[in-house]
């Protein structure tokens, strides 16, 4: 069970980062809470915007808040957004609790000459004290749901098991990180309700055992948890070079690849795979990640905002420029695939028609039926595709990813938009219509290097010779084992390696 | 000593008094009785005294002092006050709340126990059996028990009591009111009491003031009013414990006597 033998570290991080959010959101929360209770010209605006927080995507959340912190990824990014949103119920829960005592209780307190601070801590606060511990109840289940996001910003988590999961169609792994994390917000969620009934019932000496037995088991969950992220705290042993990736998997298994060359050289090593693209380009610029597979077309089009194509190789050469320039990176090395959308037809239904390329396609098209993801239409690739070429189709479908190559092999399509290096353009034997007039712009693989990686010489030479040892039909290949023939990313990592030795 | 002069309260910016131009002396060890029908301001006159309500205008002394001139909370410390709703801290133990107070003045913590002890039993409380109990495992008429007992506790000169005794059964009210009046006798104390009850009144007060639609009709001892009242709504008040007594007689044909009155 390669997956399980994860399990230690991701329940570590994920319980790190639910627990250090939860104690900075309680921290904050129930001063913001007991202010709003007291002025009502701060109460209104306060929930206003604790709520609106919520109601961003998180997804957004997470991405902001590693913008703002100038491209750093991690704990730091991934707690600050756990804690914003895990403000709203406790805030919310304050401010019903302080609110809503009985008001001859707080009139007796300041009658017999209790101070404004003393009513506040001897009285309101214990007595609101219930209805505050349900409030972080519900944020505990929150966070620990939420925490799973943190992947996307190269903090461990069970999301881990999730994303890896999701993008390998390993099941199994979304499984165990799903149930893993649903049983941490059981956990955390009954110890938090126990401690909350400790409080209701703290007036009813009737249950003293009771009361013990919920004591005892509340107590030392408690320690035990807030010990075991104390621990994780610790800072983690230094290692010299980190791997980052994006969340598919080729990049999965470039990645393992890069991580394999790079120990063999002596290095010792981590990945922080499965991260958004905005993210792992930033940390990259920031030294934070030191290596990672990236492609030209999505520098040139989303960093460099560029909509021209002057052809693959000078494309190439103005985002190393580019990336050297404005960020301080390197490109080490082009693998020699291009990853990108493309138009594909069953291999006998183009040798049939004759047709090799685009241009070829054009006295068909409009008898041709063409499917798509749930974008590509919609997309500047199609546009440019259709305006260069002035193609159109007969019709044009929508599918799942998955569903669209099962159309394809039924024939209910006659050609679709792949990726170019997706598995599965392999396995139902399709081949891609080559592009003449370079319409799509090319999205080769190269690997960003960050600046201070670049100033180690071992490093450079260790993954220099991979440049052009990657055929799209290699990485195709790889992919395939994983997402067609569900073997682990470790298959695909082995296969990429024989290729690179021949 | 408790002195009030020209006092006035209104809570809705002048439309309304809820207590118009009162004056009133209560004297050092006097205890004064405070009756009128329900909304007439008497509680709001008690509330001015210790500042949880401030006067609109008009002025309030304590012990010769200028209330506006002390720190609010030293001079509540330093007046006991039983409050209309009991208002006992539902998640401190009787004792704890009974303790509040001698606590909020720093009270060596021995100090403190001891006290707790003699006020609940004063009150008829024993702390054996009630000290770790908390208010809602108490009745009605044990919580105002507490609720005496949390005024007394740490030995004010000055007491305010709003209708203490309202929630008791007959025996243990007599009881209770014979009880208090000998402690304020023995300590005198300075109270205003503030009751529905004509007869509660009679028994207890050395002086009792009526009051109407936040103004005082009368001032004087029981005597006095009963032989002069200075307006209708007066003579009436007085004559309620009379007319009762009588009617009782009349429908027990014996003797009755006051006292055991509900
Ligand atoms: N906090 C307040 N805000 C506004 N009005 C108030 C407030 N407290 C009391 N009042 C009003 O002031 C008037 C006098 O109230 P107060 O509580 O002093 O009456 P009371 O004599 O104690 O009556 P009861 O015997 O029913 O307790 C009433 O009309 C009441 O509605
Ligand atoms: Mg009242």
């Amino acid at each position: 069970m390669e997956q399980l033998a994860l399990l230690p570290e991701y329940f570590r991080g994920h319980l790190t980062l639910t627990i250090i959010a939860l104690f900075l959101g309680v921290a904050i929360s129930i001063p913001l809470g007991v202010w709003a209770a007291h002025s009502s010209s701060v109460k209104r605006p306060l929930l206003t915007l604790v709520s609106i927080i919520q109601t961003f995507p998180s997804v957004a959340i997470l991405a902001l808040v590693v913008a703002m912190l100038g491209g750093r990824i991690g704990s730091l990014p991934a707690i600050i957004a756990l804690v914003l949103y895990c403000m709203l119920p406790i805030v919310r829960n304050t401010v019903t609790g302080l609110e809503n005592i009985a008001e001859e209780v707080v009139t007796a307190a300041r009658g017999i000459g209790m101070s404004p601070r003393q009513i506040l801590t001897k009285v309101r606060i214990p007595l609101a004290l219930p209805v505050i511990i349900a409030g972080i109840r519900t944020a505990t289940v929150w966070t620990v749901g939420l925490a799973t996001l943190s992947t996307l910003v190269g903090a461990t988590s069970f999301g881990n098991y999730i994303f890896t999961g999701l993008q390998t169609r390993n099941l199994l792994s979304v499984t165990i990180g799903s149930l893993a994390a649903a049983l941490m917000a059981v956990i955390l969620d009954s110890l938090i309700g126990g401690l909350q009934w400790l409080v209701v019932n703290r007036n009813s000496e009737l249950d003293m055992d009771r009361h013990k037995v919920v004591k005892a088991f509340v107590f030392s969950g408690l320690i035990a948890a807030v010990g075991l992220s104390g621990y994780s705290l610790m800072p983690d042993k230094e290692v010299d070079f980190i791997i980052g990736g994006k969340g598919f998997t080729e990049q999965y298994i470039i990645a393992g690849a890069i991580e394999e060359i790079l120990q063999e050289a002596g290095f010792t090593t981590e990945q922080r795979v499965g991260l958004g693209s905005e993210v792992v380009f930033q940390a990259t610029a920031n030294n934070m990640i030191d290596v990672y597979l990236e492609y030209s077309g999505t520098v040139w089009t989303n960093l460099m905002s560029r909509e021209d194509n002057p052809g693959r190789d000078t494309v190439m050469l103005e985002v190393g420029a580019y990336i050297a320039e404005e960020h301080g990176m390197a490109n080490l090395a082009e693998l020699g695939f291009q990853n990108l959308y493309a138009l594909a037809m069953r291999r006998e239904h183009a040798e049939s028609l004759g047709i090799r390329s685009i241009s070829d396609l054009k006295p068909f098209a409009d008898g041709l039926v063409a499917g798509g993801d749930l974008e590509f239409f919609g997309r500047p690739e199609w546009v440019g595709l259709r305006d260069a070429y002035s193609i159109d189709f007969k019709e044009k479908l929508t599918f799942d990813t998955a569903l669209m190559y099962t159309a394809i092999a039924e024939e209910q399509v006659d050609l679709i938009a792949a990726y170019t290096t997706d598995g599965r353009v392999a396995e139902f034997d399709l081949v891609i219509l080559e592009d003449p007039l370079n319409a799509i712009p090319p999205y080769d693989g190269f690997l960003a290097v960050s600046g201070e990686a670049m100033g180690n010489r071992l490093f450079v030479e260790s993954l220099s010779p991979l440049a052009g040892k990657i055929s799209v039909e290699v990485m195709r290949d790889a992919n395939r084992l994983v997402d067609v023939e569900n073997l682990p990313v470790s298959a695909g990592v082995s296969y990429i390696r024989e290729a690179i030795a021949k | 000593m408790i002195e009030l002069q020209n006092v006035w309260k209104s809570y809705d910016f002048g439309k309304t008094f809820a207590v118009s131009n009162m004056s009133l002396r209560v004297n050092r060890g006097e205890l004064l009785g405070l009756i009128g029908e329900s909304g007439c301001g008497k509680t709001s006159t008690l509330k001015m005294i210790n500042r949880i309500e401030e006067p609109s205008s008009g002025d309030i002394s304590v012990n010769g002092e200028d209330v506006r001139l002390q720190n609010p909370e030293q001079l509540r410390r330093n007046i006991g006050y039983v409050f209309q709703g009991i208002g006992l801290f539902p998640h401190y133990t009787v004792a704890e709340n009974v303790c509040t107070v001698p606590q909020l003045l720093d009270w060596p913590s021995s100090a403190v126990l001891d006290r707790c002890r003699v006020v609940l039993d004063m009150v008829g409380l024993p702390a054996a059996q009630f000290a770790d109990r908390f208010p809602s495992q108490l009745s009605g008429g044990q919580q105002q028990r507490v609720g005496v007992a949390r005024a007394l506790a740490a030995q004010p000169e000055v007491v305010l009591m709003d209708e203490p005794f309202g929630a008791l059964d007959p025996i243990t009210r007599a009881d209770l009111q014979e009880e208090f009046k000998s402690i304020q006798r023995k300590l005198e104390l300075t109270v205003i009491m503030v009751t529905h009850d004509m007869t509660e009144a009679l028994l207890m007060a050395d002086r009792i003031a009526v009051m109407r639609q936040g103004e005082v009709l009368q001032i004087g001892s029981p005597a006095e009013l009963l032989n002069r009242p200075a307006d209708p709504y007066v003579q009436k008040l007085m004559e309620m414990p009379k007319r009762r007594a009588d009617r009782l007689e009349q429908i027990l044909g014996g003797d009755v006597r006051l006292g055991a009155e509900g």
